[in-house]
């Protein structure tokens, strides 16, 4: 009898510790699987009505109304596509990169452009240090000033870019996610540039993304514009390629 | 009896853990009582032959300057609520007023210059009965604020080449380059200030913000960063850092900037000026621009201002 109290008590307690452990603990442990192939591949999707994205009055701007005279521009602040993905939400790994990972700077240079009085991409994910480039599409000139928090490793700048001129070169000096970047003259424009350490993406109409890792333990972070940051943890195994699903949802 | 102890070991156990989290909680808690002063860290500034000390400009910081930009730089003085533009928030270290490339910080020389001339069409008044010492202290004051004075060296200065004569040639090239890069969507057609995107202009702090008239003003048009034809060619080539005003320093030519100069002083109509001696002489008129070089592109079409350039 006395030996079996004992066990119980025993149990009590490790299950009181286990659960103030889950408490203090910061992260979710959500939907971890293993997939086929690819380091960490994920859908985020969005859990119930979208907020309402406003069609955006270009008039101002005659070139860009014609432009979407078909189908108007709205914003781009929640954009879920026709499976319930979630697009424009920055996915990387906010821990357990090995610093060799950590350091690779992708070789490519992405763009981006401004186009339609938009900017394409809505949300780029960029590396510390990445080359990136700014260009002009439309007929008429564009002012690009990002905004990056006051003080941190990047700063503002804000330059005039007329058509016909050529791209320019840029890079961010630290992580930041994100960057909000905007056009005085268009006052619309809004963008995000996510500065992160190692590998990155951002997700598709789908809300689909793909991030190659050697394998590890890792936690994984989601950002979306309206909603935030979202973590998990995530196990990649050597041919054992994990799934970190996220949902947000819908405020 | 064994029963009671495990219990009460369980109890040790967790009373430790939680003794642990309410400690880390009391150090989270917020400090209270007034907010001590801020370290005098020891900045310098470099004008000239003269250097300025932060040490030394405290005292005329707190007796001239705190009143609108506050204690602690943070552009929170007691006045500041009045204030329509706001002081300047010298924890964020941007600057309008550079001679150096957007996105870096402004030379010692740059605020100084600031500070003696004040900022027209603000509440910064002229300061030039301070000394040029005092002035120089209160730079180096100044970068006590931003934790970016002890990382980073003044930016890159442009390169301004000596300025050639004023011609209508000239006047009438800066018209089409006004055009051309669109000066007119805030600045308006006549330079009124009153563009197609003047009424949403915000700073980079999300206040309105209105951008340059130029025909407002008699005789004297200064502008926010100087008086001198050299002064607006720094304004436009370095951009307003801080404001809606980009930089063109990569997309305008030297020489050509010199010629959007000479445009820009037409539009100070009530202003004395070599520029608009030589409108008069032309009686008004700007003849329209001929490009020696045209480029083998054809123009874009829908780029011309409602009613065009002056």
């Amino acid at each position: 009898m006395k030996a079996h109290y004992k066990k119980f008590a025993v149990m009590a307690c490790t299950l009181l510790m286990l659960g103030f452990g889950l408490l203090y603990s910061t992260h979710k442990t959500l939907n971890v699987s293993a997939a086929a192939t690819g380091g960490i591949t994920g859908t985020i999707k969005l859990d119930g009505t979208p907020p309402h994205q406003k069609p955006i009055d270009m008039s101002k701007e005659p070139n860009c109304a014609k432009a979407h005279a078909s189908s108007p521009v709205t914003t781009e602040t929640v954009i879920v596509g026709p499976s319930g993905g979630l697009k424009w939400v920055v996915v990387y790994i906010s821990e357990g990169l090995d610093a060799a990972t950590a350091s690779q700077v992708p070789p490519v240079k992405p763009t981006w452009d401004q186009k339609g009085c938009q900017y394409i991409p809505h949300v780029m994910a960029l590396d510390v240090n990445q080359h990136f480039q700014v260009s002009n599409s439309d007929p008429h000139s564009h002012n690009i000033h990002p905004l990056p928090k006051p003080n941190g490793a990047n700063h503002e700048w804000n330059r005039s870019q007329p058509p016909g001129t050529p791209p320019f070169d840029q890079v961010w000096a630290g992580e930041e996610i994100a960057i909000p970047v905007k056009c005085n003259i268009h006052p619309w424009m809004h963008g995000y540039m996510a500065v992160v350490k190692g590998p990155t993406a951002v997700t598709d109409e789908n809300g689909s993304y793909t991030i190659n890792v050697p394998p590890g333990n890792y936690t994984v972070t989601a950002w979306q514009e309206t909603y935030g940051a979202q973590s998990q943890k995530v196990t990649v195994a050597a041919g054992k390629p994990a799934t970190a699903d996220f949902t947000y949802k819908a405020k | 009896m064994r029963v009671f102890k495990s219990i009460y070991g369980c109890a040790g156990v967790l009373s430790v853990v939680l003794a642990a989290g309410v400690t880390a909680s009391a150090q989270d808690a917020t400090e209270v009582g007034p907010k001590p002063p801020l370290a005098v860290k020891p900045m310098e500034s470099r004008i000239g032959n003269v250097t300025g000390h932060a040490a030394d400009g405290k005292s005329n910081y707190r007796r001239y300057c705190a009143g609108c930009h506050g204690d602690y730089g943070d552009a929170n003085g007691e006045n500041a609520v009045w204030l329509d533009p706001k002081p300047r928030d010298f924890t964020i270290a941007t600057f309008k007023c550079r001679s150096t490339l957007t996105g870096t910080l402004p030379t010692d020389e740059d605020l100084f210059n600031t500070v003696g001339r004040g900022i027209t069409n603000s509440n910064m008044p002229i300061w030039n009965a301070l000394s040029p010492q005092q002035r120089a202290d209160l730079v180096a004051y100044i970068k006590i604020f931003s934790p970016r004075w002890e990382k980073e060296k003044a930016g890159e200065k442009i390169k301004i080449p000596a300025e050639p004569p004023v011609t209508m040639e000239s006047i009438s090239h800066g018209k089409a380059l006004f055009t051309k890069l669109e000066c007119w969507k805030c600045h308006g057609p006549h330079g009124e200030g009153d563009g197609p995107s003047a009424a949403t202009l915000t700073d980079s702090k999300d206040q309105p913000i209105r951008p340059y008239n130029f025909a407002a003003g008699k005789g004297d048009s200064r502008f926010k960063c100087g008086d001198t034809n050299q002064d607006l060619y720094k304004i436009f080539m370095t951009g307003l850092d801080g404001t809606p005003m980009p930089s063109f320093a990569d997309v305008i030519q030297p020489n050509d900037a010199w010629d959007l100069v000479h445009f820009l002083r037409t539009l100070q109509v009530s202003r004395h000026s070599k520029e608009n001696e030589v409108l008069s002489a032309a009686h008004g008129v700007i003849p329209p621009y001929v490009d020696k070089n045209p480029p083998p592109a054809a123009a874009p079409a829908d780029n011309k201002p409602p009613g065009g350039a002056n």
